[in-house]
């Protein structure tokens, strides 16, 4: 007999990446919320490695704090090292990266979810849902508790049937030796869920004492102090380096020797693994032409001596990977403290799921994270951020938020998922995004402020910073753009000390500073300096006025693809009832069930010719609708 | 509703003697003004026919006379502003005057997209759009049938080739991006970068000529045959026509008098080009001058020059030889039957190279040889005339020219010191152009690409 534990508008299995922030954006909404998690003690935790951020990824972390969310500012806090990559390229493509330390990670986080209103944490394992008539109306845990509630997101990572394979060791497991949640999986394919089996993988950790750093190159964080939130003002100073090493000639005999021994290597079925993340063994067997591969030495904190080799993931047997490591310039002597290993775990094929993240079998319900076969921290928090944002709206009555394409990587992230599905672990790239010019790590909070003001995610000051902050920089871009240069000794001598060459006649500086040469710091050096701009809004009107070409041409193709994004499906439509929609494209719309002709175009296996007889089929009004 | 102007020709090509091209959409009218010469479109009554001329917008030339039927929405087929140009030139000119209209921002219309238009821009009923959907069905799969089954297999085993070529460079350009720490692969430089946009331009640009043959092909070779009177110029047009069926004869036009004889010539179809003034004249040089002639006998494809076997080298022949410099020719020295007066050492020098026939048009002698030369000329003598339709082709090129234009976009970025993951969006997009005329626009390939190509990850 289950005991009645009590109401809440919102129930989150789970309390990850994606878990913790929909949490938070759930009851920052104002939805009363329940976070469920199978340990307390690991809130937030970083089951692979130590660092957050990185090219797409980073940029998703801008998002989510533009949303209000809390990973931001928690690496801000709790980072040892903080690197902006890719600052020798273009404006769309830097991103910032940190290494993490990841017990006070843990801390931070679980202060917030602790500390915030609206939000309850709790130690329990979910075995079952509580469906009725296909909406879902609370959860089950094994010690009993039946908690009601208006919606329920499950965020369960790696957790579901997982299973850790090392060698021909392998047990049923979470990550780091959790326990793993069974019945919930079973439960889920009862209700008639496709689930399908993912595989990812993790290095061994070696003590930091028993290595030989002056055989590997330091790998030191930026001396500028930078952040991910826009509202963090305090910022880490002292860092931690990384260290570089490779793998050799010996390491590769060592892996082709036994790769027999590996357990994704030894003949048996196995699940998926991402092909961006291969283990070394796949590297030796795809590349077996490469002399060596790069090996990273990250530190997982400050308070401890466990340093994660980055490079090195695998699921040989321990002695193996003994030897394997031993191989490595630098590690002759290295204590594995925790050896790699692989990990298998069950997946909700995402093309289950509605653009908002809730399951389209069953109302009500959500899902979020690794669950849905992506792989990182980011893009688990961006879905968690998103299932919060949309399960509290539900409850709450109002309109379900889905960012497009053109507006954040989450986006991109989500339509990816829900629209394609995946056939291994997706995780984010660059090249995922068709307007990645306009998806910057420097205007998250121009894409999303707004947004995220209407939820009530941010409080009201920050949100007035931000009108403040665009307002300023709009005027600096009229101001420039009435602005008139003329050519002058001094101001020949700023464009040559640039590498410029002189001014021969009157210019704007709007124009000026579209030089290849000229960045607005060089600018100022020729016109009167406006005193209230800050470094950031400075970069801003830089970036908007350098790029202006590119970037009009990318809102033109924007446009475009809104046009189709604005033409709705109904949810319920009846494909069969459609003559001319080729059979191949019929049923993947079946299957998808895209709520916009965009959408719909997006599908594979959709061809233009289908698209405009779904247009037409649409506009006559006349729409068949399946019966419920 | 929609917002760009559609166009195409909507008679069936090769078949009639008017052929009109339509226009559909917000920008129809002013489109059309843009090229066009006579009354002001804009200021007319709607549903009213004009006379007038399209003009080459690059040269001012005129590219064709034509009628102009204005009609403004809503009350029209599709219920936008609709433009008919009544070409009468036949099919070179009518597809001049629709390469115009699509350089002027026209798109190229889907097939069935007027119909479509017509049905969303109105109201409809379920069987309306049933009809509607069957139609875009039908379009669409004879199209593509068409399409994939007349798909040159050379060219589009070079667009693979140009897409792979791209696909690399820009995997390289996004794994620099994803991951800047990975060594194993150096990072793009802007030369390299500017070496691969140039050599995928110039490949390009190559096609589009290749593409310019495949048009010549399915309309016939402008082929103009020059030369003094009664060196047999008459009778080699007759021995063509007579002994290659012809595919059309006279279109009689209203406007002017142009006669062209469509013959196939080993499977090199020729449109034997003949004004009116030649013919009664009979001297191109002794009618027009020679300026003038030199701009008709550079709009030709293919020149059969006639000279006399039986009479020396006049300062006429040598005139003409002048003219034709640098162009396509064969010489055919004709009246074999008659004594040989012509100094043929001279007529091999002056000749350049270009191939010389002998014949006998009144004995029926050489005509094979003759023949044989046209073939070889612009073919090396093997042709397969049946490969690409006007529809896919002119699909074809425009996205071919899309694509390069797109390049040199690129090639812009670069010149302005761009970093190269902006350049690397208009390469992108010009990979995605490619991809459109083989119909292969999956963007996963991307990412498939990356990963075969390096070995990422941590």
């Amino acid at each position: 007999m289950t005991y009645d534990a009590g109401h809440y508008d919102v129930i989150v299995i789970g309390a990850g990446h994606a878990g913790v922030e929909a949490g938070l954006a759930s009851a920052r909404m104002g939805a009363k919320t329940l976070m469920l998690t199978l340990n307390l003690d690991m809130i937030a935790f970083m089951p692979c490695n130590p660092s957050i951020g990185g090219p797409a990824k980073g940029i998703v972390v801008r998002e989510i704090d533009a949303l209000g969310g809390a990973m931001a500012k928690v690496i801000d806090k709790t980072h040892i090292q903080m690197r902006m990559l890719n600052t020798g390229k273009g404006p769309a493509v830097q991103a910032l990266r940190a290494q993490a330390d990841k017990p006070l990670y843990i801390k931070e986080m679980k202060n917030i979810i602790e500390n915030e209103e609206n939000l309850t944490i709790r130690q329990g394992m979910v075995n079952e849902l509580i469906v009725e008539d296909g909406v879902c109306k609370g959860v089950i845990t094994e010690s009993k508790a039946a908690y009601s509630a208006e919606t329920v997101i499950i965020t369960t990572g790696t957790f579901m049937r997982g299973k850790v394979l090392m060698g021909d060791l392998e047990y049923e497991s979470g990550p780091n030796n959790q326990r793993v949640s069974v019945k919930l999986s079973e439960h889920l394919e009862d209700l008639g869920f496709e689930l399908t089996r993912f595989k990812t993988g993790t290095p061994p950790r070696v003590n930091s004492h028993t290595i030989d750093y002056s055989k590997t190159e330091i790998q030191p964080g930026d001396e500028k102090p930078q952040s991910f939130s826009y509202e963090t003002t305090e910022y880490i100073t002292d860092q931690i380096p990384c260290w570089l090493t490779y793998t050799n000639e010996f390491t590769h005999e060592i892996i082709n020797e036994n790769l027999s021994l590996s357990a994704m290597y030894s003949g048996m079925k196995r699940g998926t693994g991402p092909r961006y993340c291969p283990s070394i063994e796949d590297k030796i067997v795809r590349f077996n032409d490469k002399p060596r591969h790069q090996i990273f030495l990250e530190p997982e904190g400050r308070d401890t001596e466990e340093v994660y080799v980055q490079g090195l993931s695998t699921s040989l047997p321990e002695s193996i990977q003994h030897d394997m490591v031993r191989s490595v310039e630098g590690l002759e002597n290295a204590e594995i403290m925790r050896a790699g290993y692989a990990i298998e775990y069950d997946a909700v094929v995402p093309t289950q799921l509605w653009p908002t993240l809730e399951t389209k079998r069953i109302a009500g319900l959500y899902t979020a994270g690794q669950i849905n076969g992506t792989s990182g921290y980011e893009e688990a928090a961006a879905q968690g951020i998103m299932a919060g944002i949309n399960a509290a709206a539900k409850v709450l009555g109002k309109d379900p938020v889905i960012l497009d394409r053109s507006q954040a990587y989450i986006g991109v992230l989500i339509d990816d998922l829900v629209t394609k599905g995946t056939n291994e672990p997706y995780r984010l790239l660059t090249s995922r995004a068709e307007y990645r010019l306009l998806l910057r790590h420097d205007n998250a909070d121009l894409r999303l402020s707004e947004t995220a003001n209407e939820l009530g995610l941010i409080t009201d000051a920050r949100y007035q910073t931000f009108v403040e902050k665009k307002r300023l920089v709009e005027e600096e871009k009229k101001r420039l753009n009435k602005l008139i240069i003329k050519p002058s000794e001094a101001i020949n001598q700023v464009m040559e000390e640039a590498g410029a060459t002189p001014l021969k006649e009157a210019v704007k500086a709007y124009d000026l500073l579209k030089r290849p040469e000229l960045s607005y710091e060089i600018l100022e050096n020729m016109i009167e300096p406006n005193p209230d701009l800050s470094n950031e809004m400075k970069e801003q009107v830089g970036i908007q006025i350098k790029y202006e070409g590119y970037i009009k041409k990318a809102y033109e193709q924007v446009s475009r693809m809104l046009k189709m994004e604005d033409k709705k499906i109904p949810d319920d439509i009846d494909y069969d009832a459609i003559g001319g929609i080729a059979t191949e494209a019929k049923e993947k719309l079946k299957k998808v069930r895209p709520l916009s002709v965009g959408q719909a175009s997006r599908i594979s296996g959709v061809n233009p010719a289908d698209v405009s007889i779904l247009l037409v089929y649409i506009e006559q009004g006349n729409i068949a609708r399946v019966a419920n | 509703m929609e917002t760009d102007t559609i166009t195409a020709i909507s008679t069936p090509i090769g078949e009639g003697a008017i052929a009109i091209v339509r226009l559909s959409g917000p920008e129809a009218i002013s489109i059309t003004e843009q090229i066009y010469k006579g009354k002001s479109l804009r200021e007319a009554d709607s549903h009213t026919i004009h006379y007038g001329k399209i003009l080459d917008p690059q040269t001012q030339e005129v590219a064709e006379e034509v009628m102009v039927t204005l009609m403004r929405g809503p009350k029209t087929f599709t219920r936008e502003d609709v433009v008919e140009i009544n070409c009468h030139g036949g099919m070179v000119s009518v597809n001049r005057v629709l390469e115009i209209i699509l350089s002027k921002g026209a798109r190229l219309a889907e097939p069935g997209e007027f119909t479509k238009r017509a049905f969303l821009n109105g109201r409809i009923d379920l069987s309306q759009a049933e009809a509607v959907m069957d139609l875009i069905r039908a379009k669409t799969d004879k199209a593509m049938s068409v399409a994939l089954k007349q798909m040159d297999g050379r060219l589009s085993g070079l667009i693979q080739t140009l897409r792979q070529n791209l696909l690399e460079t820009v995997a390289h350009v996004e794994v620099n991006i994803d991951y800047p720490e990975y060594d194993d692969v150096e990072e793009m430089s802007k030369e390299v970068m500017r070496e691969k946009t140039k050599e995928v331009h110039r490949e390009i640009e190559n096609l589009l000529e290749v593409a310019k043959q495949g048009k010549i092909l399915r309309e016939g070779l402008a082929t103009a045959i020059i030369g003094r009177p009664n060196v047999g110029k008459s009778s080699l047009m007759n021995a063509l026509v007579q002994e290659n069926k012809a595919i059309v004869t006279e279109i009689p036009g209203t406007t002017r008098d142009i006669i062209e004889e469509y013959v196939n010539v080993r499977g090199v179809p020729l449109r034997l080009v003949d004004t009116a003034g030649i013919r009664e004249t009979e001297d191109i040089v002794e009618k027009i001058g020679v300026e003038r002639s030199r701009k008709v006998l550079k709009e030709s494809d293919l020149i059969l020059f006639v000279l006399n076997h039986n009479e020396e080298l006049s300062e006429e022949d040598e005139k003409l030889f002048e003219a034709i410099q640098g162009l396509e020719y064969i010489v055919i020295i004709n009246k074999t039957d008659l004594e040989q007066k012509l100094d043929l050492e001279k007529v091999s020098e002056l000749s350049e190279g270009n191939p010389i026939v002998t014949t006998s048009l009144l004995e029926e002698a050489g005509i094979d040889k003759l023949e044989q030369a046209i073939a070889e000329t612009f073919f090396s003598g093997e042709i397969d005339t049946g490969d690409l339709t006007y529809v896919s082709n002119i699909r074809h090129i425009q996205l071919l020219k899309q694509a390069k234009e797109a390049l040199e976009e690129s090639m812009q970025g670069l010149d302005m010191e761009m970093p190269l993951d902006i350049v690397q969006i208009d390469v992108t997009r010009t990979w995605e152009f490619l991809g459109e005329i083989i119909g292969d626009t999956a963007s996963d390939s991307l990412i498939d690409q990356l990963f075969s190509q390096f070995c990422l990850g941590k």
